[in-house]
C-alpha cells in the first residue's frame, strides 16, 4: 500500500481527466467520434450486405432479369421469406438459352434475416446482397414485402456496391457465354449474334488491383462449384 | 448610472407600486417580490438541464441533445411539453391525497427557501434576523415530502429509495449546519443580509470573502459537500440509483407530477448553492473591488451558474458511492473535520489579524484532515472477497 494520501487526491485527478474530455471534445476530432446519422455516415465496408435483391443485365429489368425461377432460394430460405410465380411462356437467359421466369417474385424484408443462403445457392447469379439498410416506411407489413420491380437492380448498380465480387461474377459469366458460344458456333453461327453483349471488360480491369487482399466472397466460390 | 443599474429591479418595483392603491400595497408589493424568483428560477431549472445534458455528452465525448431547435436550445420546451401532455398514473393502492400533496409540497418548500437569499443589494424577499435558521428549517421540509412519496406510492421501490433519501438526508443535514455554523460564528448573525454585507467588504482590492480564510475555504468544501448529499445528487444519488431501484422515491410518478419532483430537486439546488454563496462567496459583492460597477445580482447569478457548473462537472465524473461509504464518510470524516473547523473559527477569532494567524489555522487545519485521511484508509482492509453461494 502507498503512503498516506490525502482524501480527495484522486476526486482531483478524475475531475482534471473530465475537464480534459470537455474542452478536448471541442478541439480534437478524435475525441467526439459521433457520426451525425442520417445527415453523416460512416462508409460501409464492402462485404457489407443486408437484404437480397435481383441483378438484371442491359437497360430492362424486364428483359435482362437473370432469375430462371427455378425456385432453389424460395426451397432453401430458412424463414421463408422468398414467394416466386413461375411464367407460363420462356424468354432467353444470359447464356441466350430459352428459360422461364418469375411473374411473381416477392421478398418479405421484415421476415429475411440476411443469411445470403439464397445467393449461396442461386446457380444463375441472379440474386445478391444489397446493402441499403435503412427502409422507413409508413405501413408496418406491406410496405416491406418488395416485390419484382422494387427488387430488380441493374448489374451496374452491383459493380458499385461490391466491385471485387461483381468482377468475379462477370469473369465466370462471360467465361460460361465463351464455352456456350464455342459450342454453338459448331453447330450455327447464328446462336452467337443473339447472345446479348458482354458488360463485363472495363469493370474488371478498373477493380482488380483496388482491392487486391480482399476475402473472397462466398458466393464466389459457390457460382464456381455450381458451374 | 451604476447605482441605477445595480438597483434596477428594485426602482422598477417601487415605480410599479406607485399605481397601487394604499389599501393592497402590502399584498401588491410581495406578489412583485415573489413574481420574479417563482419565474427566474424555474427558466434556470430550464437553462440547466440543458446545460447538464450538454456538459455532460462533452464530458464523455458525446454531443449531447442537438436536434430540437438551434443547437438543442428548444430542448426544455420540448420536454415541458412532454412531460404536461404525458398520461399521469396513479397506482390503483397508493394514498391519493398524499401521493398527489408529496410533489406539491416539495415544489413550496423548495420555493421557500428563496425568501431569505439576497439575490442582490436591498433584493431579498424578507431579511429575517434568523434567516440561516429559516433556510435550514424549510430545507428540512423536503425531506417530510420525499417520505411521503415514496410511502403513498405503495410501492417497496419507491419506499427503499424514500428511506435510503431519508437516511442520507439527515445524515447530510447535520454537517450542512455544522459546516456554516463557523459562519454565523465569525459573523455574529444569523440574517443573510447582514452576513453578505459583511463579506463585501475590501482590503485594497480583495473582499472579506469567508472562503479566503482557512476555516472558511473547508467550511465551504464541506458545505458544498454535504449540500450535493442534501439535494440527492451525483455522486450521492443512492436514493433514485437509476442501476439499483430505478427512480428510488418517485418511480410510482408520472407527467407532470414526475416534472415537479424534478423541478423541486434542482430548486433545492439552487437555493443550497445560493446560500453556500451567500454565506462563503460573499453573495452579491463582486470578487474584486475594481468590478463592483457590474451589478450586484449579475455577481450572485454569475456564482451560482459557476456553482452549477462544478455540480454538473462532479456529477460527470464520480461514480456512484454504496450506502456504507456514504454514511461512514458522513460521521467519519465531514462530521468531525465540521466540528474540529468550528474550534479553528473560534481560534480564529481570539488570534491578531495577520500571516500569522492565517498560517496557524491553516496548520490546525490540515494536521487532522492528514490523520483522518490516513486513519480511514487505514481501516479500508482490501482482501479476496469469498462467496458462501456464489461459485
Amino acid at each position: 500500500m502507498e503512503g498516506p494520501r490525502l482524501l480527495g487526491e484522486g476526486i482531483i485527478k478524475g475531475l482534471a481527466e473530465t475537464a480534459r474530455n470537455f474542452f478536448g471534445s471541442y478541439v480534437s476530432q478524435q475525441r467526439l467520434t459521433t457520426v451525425q446519422y442520417p445527415e453523416e455516415r460512416i462508409p460501409q465496408d464492402e462485404s457489407f450486405r443486408n437484404f437480397p435483391f435481383l441483378v438484371y443485365d442491359g437497360s430492362d429489368p424486364e428483359a435482362g432479369l437473370r432469375c430462371v425461377s427455378c425456385q432453389i432460394c424460395e426451397k432453401e430460405c430458412p424463414p421463408k421469406c422468398i414467394f416466386i410465380e413461375k411464367s407460363k411462356d420462356k424468354k432467353p437467359d444470359a447464356v441466350g438459352k430459352p428459360q422461364f421466369y418469375p411473374t411473381v417474385f416477392d421478398i418479405d424484408v421484415s421476415v429475411c434475416m440476411s443469411c445470403q443462403i439464397c445467393v449461396e445457392v442461386c446457380p444463375f447469379e441472379a440474386i445478391k446482397m444489397d446493402v441499403k439498410y435503412d427502409y422507413p416506411t409508413e405501413s408496418r407489413f406491406a410496405a416491406l414485402l418488395f416485390d419484382k420491380h422494387q427488387l430488380a437492380k441493374s448489374n451496374d448498380y452491383y459493380h458499385q456496391i461490391h466491385p471485387t465480387e461483381a468482377s468475379a461474377v462477370d469473369a465466370a459469366l462471360e467465361a460460361e457465354r465463351e464455352a456456350a458460344a464455342a459450342k454453338a458456333a459448331a453447330a450455327a453461327a447464328k446462336a452467337a449474334a443473339a447472345k446479348p453483349a458482354a458488360t463485363a471488360g472495363a469493370p474488371v480491369a478498373s477493380t482488380a488491383s483496388a482491392a487486391p487482399s480482399t476475402v473472397t466472397p462466398p458466393s464466389d466460390t459457390t457460382a464456381g462449384e455450381s458451374r | 448610472m451604476t447605482q441605477t443599474l445595480d438597483q434596477v429591479f428594485v426602482i422598477f418595483k417601487h415605480w410599479l407600486l406607485g399605481y397601487v392603491p394604499a389599501p393592497v400595497h402590502g399584498i401588491a408589493s410581495a406578489v412583485l417580490s415573489i413574481l420574479p424568483v417563482m419565474i427566474v428560477f424555474p427558466l434556470l431549472f430550464a437553462i440547466t438541464t440543458l446545460l447538464e445534458r450538454k456538459g455532460l455528452g462533452r464530458i464523455q465525448n458525446r454531443l449531447g441533445p442537438n436536434r430540437t431547435g438551434p443547437m438543442g436550445l428548444w430542448q426544455p420546451l420540448a420536454d415541458g411539453i412532454k412531460s404536461l401532455t404525458k398520461e399521469d398514473i396513479v397506482p390503483f393502492t397508493a394514498d391519493h391525497m398524499v401521493h398527489f400533496l408529496a410533489p406539491v409540497l416539495l415544489v413550496v418548500a423548495a420555493f421557500l427557501a428563496y425568501a431569505v437569499l439576497p439575490v442582490g443589494r436591498n433584493m431579498v424577499l424578507v431579511n429575517l434576523n434568523a434567516g440561516v435558521l429559516f433556510f435550514f428549517a424549510v430545507g428540512s421540509v423536503v425531506e417530510l415530502a420525499v417520505f411521503m412519496a415514496g410511502w403513498s406510492s405503495r410501492s417497496k421501490y419507491s419506499m427503499l429509495g424514500a428511506m435510503r433519501a431519508i437516511a442520507q438526508m439527515i445524515s447530510y443535514e447535520v454537517p450542512l449546519v455544522l459546516a456554516s455554523v463557523v459562519v454565523i460564528m465569525q459573523a455574529g448573525s444569523l440574517s443573510t443580509v447582514d452576513i453578505v454585507e459583511r463579506q463585501a467588504t475590501y482590503t485594497g482590492i480583495f473582499p472579506h470573502w469567508y472562503v479566503f480564510t482557512p476555516w472558511g475555504f473547508l467550511g465551504f468544501v464541506l458545505f458544498m459537500i454535504a449540500a450535493t448529499a442534501e439535494s440527492n445528487r451525483s455522486p450521492f444519488d443512492l436514493p433514485e440509483g437509476e442501476s439499483e431501484i430505478i427512480a428510488g422515491y418517485y418511480i410510482e410518478y408520472s407527467g407532470f407530477k414526475f416534472a415537479l419532483f424534478f423541478l423541486g430537486e434542482y430548486l433545492g439546488m439552487f437555493a443550497t448553492s445560493g446560500i453556500a454563496i451567500t454565506l462563503f462567496l460573499g453573495g452579491w459583492s463582486a470578487p474584486l473591488s475594481v468590478l463592483t460597477s457590474i451589478p450586484s445580482w449579475a455577481w450572485f447569478f454569475l456564482k451560482l451558474l459557476t456553482l452549477i457548473c462544478i455540480f454538473i462537472w462532479v456529477r460527470g465524473t464520480l461514480p456512484r458511492l454504496r450506502m456504507d461509504q456514504l454514511m461512514n464518510f458522513a460521521w467519519e470524516f465531514i462530521l468531525p473535520m465540521a466540528l474540529f473547523n468550528m474550534i479553528v473559527a473560534g481560534l480564529w477569532h481570539f488570534m491578531h489579524p495577520g500571516a500569522v494567524r492565517w498560517f496557524v489555522c491553516a496548520f490546525l487545519i490540515l494536521v487532522p484532515m492528514v490523520v483522518l485521511s490516513a486513519l480511514l484508509k487505514r481501516k479500508k482492509k482490501l482482501q479476496l472477497r469469498t462467496y458462501s453461494f456464489a461459485e
